[in-house]
């Protein structure tokens, strides 16, 4: 950065970054700006990187099952999933039916949690304070439902290598069955004040396009590469768990709202009607879970005799709320696996900022950064250097100039 | 778009060996079902002659765009083995694969040639490969690091599983680092400010920043 003060001809270059508290791989930004549009950036990940694979490579199956809990704060269950189907997979290890469909169910709820999430995060950026209340609210009650099933609101530790370590009794059924009435009554109301709201329209409409051939070429994936059109879906294309057995379809943006553009809008239409598919995948599970086991085998001495023995290598890969979740894993006989290589859903995602982000203005960087991620805007902080002297600029500050557009854009009208 | 049609996983091996004849070393299809039904998914892993990956990856584009997921990376000892996960038939109900092409590189000559002239997705996967196995990705756009911080030292590669792997020396056991003892006990009592010292830039106001 100090080649750049005392630079004053244009483009100005904006660092932002590189910590953000919310999201599981930190990423420094550098804009090259010119005036208030962004012409070219650079992103650098990685300042956090906590060497998981390199400790999962020195630990049994079994351990590695509750480090990948604890790879991302949102996503409690799908790293967790991923890596038990992969080894599941080696050590030919056949999953009762009933922990399929357990797994489902969790997989669900915490699409919900993550995408009402995401929401309230989004409206939060536009300066929609009231309706990032809202959105928070209601979610507590899918972590309540997921504490109440697993005994914990993140690190859910429910998947244990050849099923799940807690059943969901007939008690359990109907608390929810409640939490999906619940659901199913505030979609409408949902709906209508994101969707129909002109400010929310305003902001997002045209804001951080992403074209299709742009999504393929970048390998998106999840509900930011079905906003620009793509139909890719784990659970449609690939089945795992219970969604061999269920009726699921890539959810695109609806034709009479304008069909796929691939803006900051039309994820948050995706993201929206997905909510209402988790639901109801959440229902037909309820409706048709067979009795059963719940674990290949409850002893774990056996289980680790099974694991250890085995040999071979997998793909695990699930649908997670931000898209596809996939770990690589191969075994050789000895207790730890020779090779791990786990692929978050941002891994594929963080490429899609470059052509998003272009010619848009420093005010739409919160909105459009948070669009592919539903964890938090990455903006925790920005440094403008400016005439060769350097100011901070916060959080706070670029959420407010995000805010102050709203306002702005309000009195044109 | 033209869509190419569906094929089977043992139609898509064919296909290679036809195309590559010998340069197929090995070539494989593992099934897995799951829930009540077991619907099958299907994985499909090729084994390459390292020379033929620029052209694997070309023919799998030829049947369809595939989704390119990551490349893993493994230290066989004299060898390193990569492997290109993609999957390709997505937005087909139950009828993606995952194609798995792996080739090996010697360690006496670790370079491989970059993809993202095909797939500009796949940058971000080379970048790492680079740092945590120490390959050379030749004609790679942007051959930065990309997740090892600026100071992690030289010619160390994490996956590595010879001497250019973690050393134990680099290693520091959680377990093992106590509570540091050096520390008042709490409550702490509130810092004094510090004097003002006199403003070097005169009139200029710095904003924020320092609160941090």
């Amino acid at each position: 950065m100090s080649g750049d003060s005392g630079k004053k001809s244009i483009p100005y270059t904006v660092p932002i970054g590189p910590v953000h508290p919310a999201l599981k791989e930190p990423v420094m930004f550098t804009f090259q700006m010119e005036g208030e549009v962004v012409k070219s950036v650079d992103f650098a990940p990685g300042n956090t990187h906590r060497g998981i694979e390199w400790m999962g490579m020195r630990r049994n199956p079994v351990q590695i099952v509750h480090l990948t809990d604890r790879i991302c704060g949102i996503c409690g269950i799908v790293h967790s999933l991923s890596f038990a189907r992969a080894v599941e997979q080696i050590a030919e290890i056949e999953v009762p039916p009933r922990a399929d469909y357990i797994r489902t169910i969790m997989h669900e709820l915490e699409r919900i949690q993550s995408h009402l999430l995401w929401a309230g995060v989004a409206a939060h950026e536009l300066g929609f304070d009231s309706l990032f209340y809202l959105a928070w609210r209601v979610r507590e009650q899918s972590m309540d439902l997921i504490e109440n099933i697993t005994g914990n609101r993140v690190n859910y530790a429910i998947v244990q290598i050849g099923g799940v370590r807690r059943d969901i009794s007939t008690d359990q059924i109907p608390l929810v069955e409640q939490g999906l009435a619940y659901y199913r009554g505030l979609l409408g109301q949902m709906k209508n004040v994101f969707l129909n709201d002109s400010t929310i329209r305003m902001r997002c409409r045209d804001h951080g396009l992403l074209s299709y051939r742009d999504a393929q070429l970048l390998c998106t994936i999840g509900p930011t590469a079905r906003a620009s059109g793509v139909a890719m879906d784990v659970r449609h294309d690939y089945p795992y768990c219970a969604y061999g057995d269920l009726d699921v379809h890539p959810v695109l943006p609806p034709q009479e709202s304008g069909g796929p553009k691939g803006d900051v809008y039309d994820r948050i239409i995706v993201r929206l009607l997905e909510i209402a598919q988790s639901i109801d995948i959440i229902q037909q599970c309820l409706d048709t879970m067979p009795a059963g086991e719940i674990l290949w085998e409850k002893k774990m001495p056996k289980l680790l005799m099974t694991l250890k023995k085995a040999r071979g290598e997998a793909i695990g890969r699930v649908e997670a709320p931000r898209g596809e979740c996939m770990h690589y894993v191969r075994m050789d006989g000895n207790d730890a696996p020779a090779t791990w290589k786990v692929k978050a859903s941002s891994y594929s995602n963080l490429m899609s900022w470059i052509p998003m982000l272009k010619g848009e203005q420093l005010a739409d960087i919160p909105i459009i950064v948070a669009s592919i991620d539903p964890c938090m805007s990455c903006t925790d902080r920005v440094a403008v250097i400016q005439d060769g002297s350097a100011g901070f600029l916060k959080k706070d500050d670029l959420t407010r100039l995000s805010q102050k557009k709203t306002l702005r854009l309000m009195q044109c009208r | 778009m033209s869509e190419t049609p569906h094929r089977t996983p043992q139609e898509i091996i064919d296909l290679y060996r036809t195309e590559f004849g010998a340069g197929v070393l090995d070539a494989t299809i593992t099934e897995r079902g799951e829930g009540v039904h077991k619907t099958k998914a299907y994985n499909i892993w090729i084994r390459l002659d390292k020379d033929l990956l620029r052209p694997a990856i070309k023919k799998l584009m030829d049947i369809r765009f595939p989704h390119f997921a990551v490349i893993a990376g493994s230290d066989l000892g004299d060898e390193i083995e990569l492997l290109y996960i993609l999957s390709i038939f997505y937005g087909t109900k139950f009828g993606e694969y995952m194609v798995t092409l792996a080739i090996r590189l010697k360690k006496t000559d670790l370079s491989v040639p970059t993809i993202t002239d095909l797939i500009p997705g796949a940058l971000l996967s080379e970048r790492e490969k680079q740092e945590f196995l120490g390959i050379t990705v030749t004609g790679i756009p942007d051959g930065r690091r990309l997740f090892l911080p600026d100071d992690f030292p030289q010619g160390v590669y994490p996956w590595r599983k010879d001497e250019t792997g973690i050393k134990p020396e680099m290693v520091r056991e959680l377990w093992a680092v106590n509570r540091p003892r050096d520390r008042p006990v709490p409550p702490v009592p509130e810092k004094k400010p510090a004097p003002e010292e006199p403003a070097a830039q005169g009139t200029q106001k710095t904003p924020g920043g320092a609160a941090e």
